[in-house]
């Protein structure tokens, strides 16, 4: 299979698009940066909307960058079943650009939490294409690195995402214990990742980019991405999407 | 602006706690928002109040977490007067 072809949204105000290029580039992945005012994304096989603070965040997170013309295209690229993931920042475009429910507020302690965290992969069949190389149950360690993780959902909405397992990743200890303290921002449910219905659509607080070498101290991150390249051989469609 | 009822709100918690310090003791609880003032045209105040209900669907609030109230208000020359006089 040729390498996949990757687009990392940026927007005014991202901050994290060189790190998943560095990281898609010692994968050999064909990653393109696409700007916020292009109106296509090109023929590619992934979209990733990297954390930041897209429009300075203002009024609310990723409310403003919702409107960026690249969002139809990504809006499209989702629709046709394309796998889209939002990191940080891009978990907060998709929120608000309605790709995925809920919405991130303010963390409850009202710091901006900058670490490394536990979490427990709830379900890895949430989706397939960025969470397939894990497992059920199995305890990965990425960074955070927000102000506003919050993740908030009425009941109804999250008991339906609970029902449907699209509750992808928590909060947890080392133990894999979903506890108070090992939930660093107040998320409901110690949600830290939702997939969309169809599972292309994963968003996450967590920065999987940041933990792609041993050097930087953890290597989990890395699996993500493995598991795109894999679930993308498996797709012969995939080669074929043009959007 | 303000959150929807029920959603924890740690800044106003936060605010709250800064009154009572200060010796505000009766304050039971603050919920904080967002104000924003809006100048912009319109034929008349049915007209205005359209527009404002359509800014705050499409992108001033988020109803998930949101609810927005708004007033609309006439003639800022007109408060200029006042205010000079």
């Amino acid at each position: 299979m040729s390498a996949p072809r990757v687009a990392v949204v940026v927007f005014p105000g991202t901050w994290s698009e060189r790190d998943f290029a560095h990281v898609g580039g010692l994968l050999g992945w064909d990653v393109r940066l696409v700007w916020h005012t292009e109106p296509s994304l090109g023929a590619v096989d992934a979209v990733i909307l990297p954390g930041g603070f897209a429009h300075g965040d203002h009024l609310r997170t990723g409310a403003i960058a919702r409107f960026s013309p690249v969002m139809s295209a990504v809006t499209t690229f989702a629709a046709a079943g394309g796998p889209v993931i939002g990191s940080c920042n891009g978990f907060q475009v998709l929120c608000e650009a309605g790709l995925l429910p809920g919405v991130l507020l303010r963390n409850d302690h009202l710091e901006f939490r900058c670490d490394w965290q536990w979490l427990r992969v709830e379900r890895a069949a949430a989706s397939e294409a960025w969470l397939g190389d894990l497992a059920d149950g199995e305890l990965i360690r990425l960074p955070i690195s927000h102000g506003e993780g919050r993740y908030y959902a009425d009941d109804a909405t999250l008991d339906a995402l609970e029902a449907q397992g699209r509750v992808a990743l928590r909060y947890t200890d080392a133990e894999g214990r979903a506890v108070g303290d090992a939930n660093p921002n107040g998320s409901l449910r110690a949600i830290a990742g939702v997939a969309s219905e169809r599972g292309n659509v994963l968003g996450l607080m967590p920065h999987p980019e940041r933990a792609a070498e041993a050097e930087v101290g953890g290597i989990d991150g890395l699996r993500l991405f493995r598991s795109l390249e894999r679930w993308l051989a498996a797709q012969p469609a995939a080669a074929e999407r043009r959007l | 602006m303000a959150l929807r009822p029920g959603i924890a709100d740690p800044e106003g918690l936060t605010i709250a706690d800064g009154l009572r310090s200060l010796g505000f003791t009766t304050v039971e609880e603050v919920r904080h928002g967002k104000l924003l003032q809006v100048a912009f045209e319109a034929a008349d105040a049915g007209a205005a109040r359209d527009l404002v209900h359509g800014m705050c669907r499409r992108l001033l609030a988020n109803p998930v977490m949101e609810v927005a109230t708004f007033e609309v208000r006439a003639a800022e020359e007109q408060s200029e007067e006042r205010r000079i006089s």
